[in-house]
């Protein structure tokens, strides 16, 4: 293999081209803000997607809670940051919402975890609802009625970063000794009991390192769209999360993306149909699981060993 | 293995990943936001919640705008120009409604947008007006707090609507002056602020001419067994009932307290106004009810009658308050558009700012200095479940 070219170097080097050409292009008008709230949009999903797809595709364990922490991520970055509007008070607050959620799915993960499948989902759609409706009845947190007028912080770079920040570290996650436990979890937990993996343990971590990046993808929500209320954060907010996962194949970080993706570009697209939106969206939907119930990208992964696979290929065929 | 190859592959998932974010950026267009200036048409956004949730009150208002639309443009448009709207569905979603109020603003440069119906989704897009000068205009946002933040005025956000506690000190003005009540009970929807807030200023203005509220009881939506509240409120002595709340469990208490024998007149907000409170309450216990509103189709005023002729013919049924505001509110920003010095936002949003004596179906209205209406109110009594009586009520 090349020597001069690391993969790691390689990753940066895109890494940081896609930043700096869309940062080129906002600010030379070529992307306006419709666009950039369209790209708000796909990367908060990103993040939402890759973190469940960490408990749900990685481990196999089926939530439907993810909604819940995002909520206490969105809360905690608009409170510190309604107070405190600085930068700092904003980074804050995220990096703070995360560890809440971090913490909370910790302590529901640890006596739910036992539950296996559908009781588990039930448990953690219960959790979910439980944080709603406490954020409904706290004074604090306004009621019913949310949060209004909370500063944008969020620009280019602070999405870039939180963005391509969570799915790198969830996807080098992923190929660390806990991360491979959770595969061999997913794929027979009695066998991966018998090799001495800690089952409950291993679990708790896939649901404390998702319930994480949730909040801080709630964080940047609250931070970029002004406005919170605790309904934004009900079942059907899980449900969105979720079929992105489904779509882009459990097991797979890079399908998470992709779906992410493809939804809000067809959601997009949908919008100059208001009174068909819904009924095309749902279409299509039920399209893509006919003929990919394996989602888009099954378990498989698209990575830069994918592209060295298919570019040589291509170049024997038309050699 | 060819040592270049894998740099040449290299390059290509660079470009690939930098494509990943040009794709997004193939949309944007380059001229000034919010100005129609040398188009032969006036472009407006819609921007109501259409699916999902709360999509009976979006559409509804829908219905009044594109009333309101056609007849504009039957009449030949506004100074001459046709009015072209925009339409979008926020899916109740609030996020979306943020969305979408960029791309009216930033893509389609509309110069005003109407909508969303509800207030949560209605402040999500009060940012972006700010941001863009563009005014943004809600005919049913009535949450106290919407045109007004901490810091002052929210300059391009308007309502045709009055607000919460507006409502519930002009029923607890109704009560002690025209019904002579001196004492009342308030019996509340918790789950709700509306409920909460209406209930508050009640109490407050109730308080101020002398009147006593000798109990409160709460329920919560979804409620349906309502015998124990009523059962304590019938040992007490009150002149009136004031229930705050939407019309589903209002139906159901009103209906419980007849049957218990409380025959005091009751009294409600425009949560009432359904056909489905006739349903839930039976005609026989929707005697000496009272409710205030935004209008009354027993209106006599000629622009009330002409409304709701107008809107029988071409729906074929009763509008309801929805579509009255939103009929008023396409006409409100129709009226500043044609009195503003340019075809942009910022010299629509003043136009709107200094409206006076606007002739809305819901009253005559004038835009007071927090971009609020100050605009009549209407109570409607009920008789046998029909509404017998209006009374307007000026703030």
């Amino acid at each position: 293999m090349n020597t001069r070219f690391p993969s790691w170097l390689i990753k940066v080097v895109a890494l940081l081209m896609t930043y700096l050409i869309v940062f080129a292009l906002i600010s030379a008008g070529a992307i306006d803000d419709y666009v950039l709230i369209t790209m708000v949009t796909i990367c908060i999903n990103i993040i939402l997607a890759t973190s469940l797809n960490l408990i749900t595709g990685f481990t196999g364990q089926f939530s439907l809670g993810h909604a819940g922490f995002m909520a206490i991520g969105a809360y905690t970055t608009a409170l510190i940051t309604m107070r405190f509007p600085s930068i700092w008070a904003f980074l804050g607050g995220v990096l703070l919402g995360a560890i809440i959620a971090a913490i909370v799915g910790f302590l529901i993960g640890l006596p739910t975890l036992r539950l296996r499948g559908d009781y588990l989902a039930i448990a953690t759609l219960g959790m979910a609802e439980i944080i709603r409706v406490l954020l409904l009845n706290f004074e604090f947190t306004n009621g019913a009625a949310g949060l209004s007028g909370i500063p944008r912080n969020v620009d280019w770079t602070w999405l870039f970063v939180f963005t391509a920040g969570s799915v790198l570290l969830i996807s080098n996650f992923l190929k660390s000794i806990p991360g491979r436990d959770l595969i061999a979890i997913r794929e027979d937990e009695i066998a991966a009991s018998s090799i001495g993996i800690n089952a409950v343990r291993a679990k708790t971590l896939a649901f404390v390192v998702g319930a994480f990046f949730g909040g801080l993808a709630g964080g940047l929500y609250s931070a970029y769209f002004y406005f919170i209320k605790p309904d934004l954060f009900g079942f059907l907010k899980s449900i969105d999360i979720l079929i992105i996962v489904v779509l882009g194949g459990l097991g797979s970080l890079s399908g998470s993306v992709i779906a992410a993706i493809l939804l809000a570009l067809i959601s997009t697209w949908l919008q100059d149909f208001p009174e068909m939106r819904m009924i095309i969206y749902g279409l299509i939907l039920v399209v893509i699981m006919v003929f990919r119930p394996q989602g888009l990208l099954g378990d498989r992964e698209l990575s830069m060993d994918t592209f060295k696979r298919i570019v040589p290929r291509r170049r024997k065929g038309t050699s | 293995m060819n040592t270049t190859q894998p740099i040449l592959r290299r390059v290509c998932v660079g470009l690939i990943a930098a494509a990943l974010g040009l794709s997004l950026a193939g949309c944007g267009t380059n001229t000034d936001p919010g100005s129609n200036e040398g188009t032969d048409t006036i472009k407006i956004g819609v921007n109501y919640e259409q699916s999902g949730a709360v999509a009976t009150y979006g559409s509804d208002s829908v219905d009044g705008i594109m009333m309101a639309v056609d007849e504009v443009n039957a009449a030949g448009g506004i100074n001459g120009k046709q009015v072209e709207i925009v339409k979008y569905d926020t899916k109740s979603d609030t996020a979306e409604a943020t969305t979408l109020a960029t791309k009216l603003m930033v893509q389609d440069k509309v110069v005003a947008i109407l909508g969303p119906a509800t207030s949560g989704s209605f402040m999500a897009t009060i940012p972006v007006a700010n941001q863009n000068k563009v005014p943004v205009v809600s005919g049913s946002a009535t949450a106290d707090k919407v045109t007004v933040s901490d810091s002052g005025v929210q300059e391009y956000a308007f309502r045709t609507c009055f607000n919460d506690s507006f409502q519930g000190t002009a029923m607890a003005n109704y009560a002690s002056k025209t019904l002579d009540a001196k004492s009342a009970i308030i019996i509340k929807d918790n789950s709700s602020d509306y409920a909460k807030g209406l209930a508050e200023n009640f109490t407050a203005t109730f308080t101020a001419h002398g009147g006593t509220i000798v109990g409160e009881e709460a329920y919560v939506a979804g409620d349906t067994d309502f015998n124990a509240i009523l059962t304590r409120a019938r040992g007490l002595e009150f002149d009136v009932v004031y229930l705050p709340g939407y019309y589903q469990e209002a139906g159901l208490i009103i209906k419980a307290a007849r049957e218990l024998g409380i025959n005091q007149p009751i009294l409600g907000p425009d949560g009432f106004d359904s056909p489905d409170l006739l349903n839930l309450g039976g005609a026989d216990a929707l005697n000496n009810v009272f409710f205030t509103n935004h209008y009354s189709s027993l209106d006599e005023d000629p622009k009330v009658i002409e409304f709701i002729a107008a809107f029988q013919a071409k729906y074929s049924k009763e509008p309801n308050a929805f579509n009255a505001l939103g009929y008023d509110t396409a006409n409100f920003v129709f009226d500043a558009v044609s009195r503003a010095t340019e075809a942009n936002g910022e010299a629509i949003k003043d136009a709107l700012a200094s409206t006076k004596n606007f002739p809305a179906v819901t009253g005559t209205l004038s835009v007071d200095e927090n971009h609020n209406p100050i605009k009549a109110i209407v109570v409607i009594g009920l008789e046998n479940g029909i509404q017998a009586s209006s009374e307007k009520i000026s703030s």
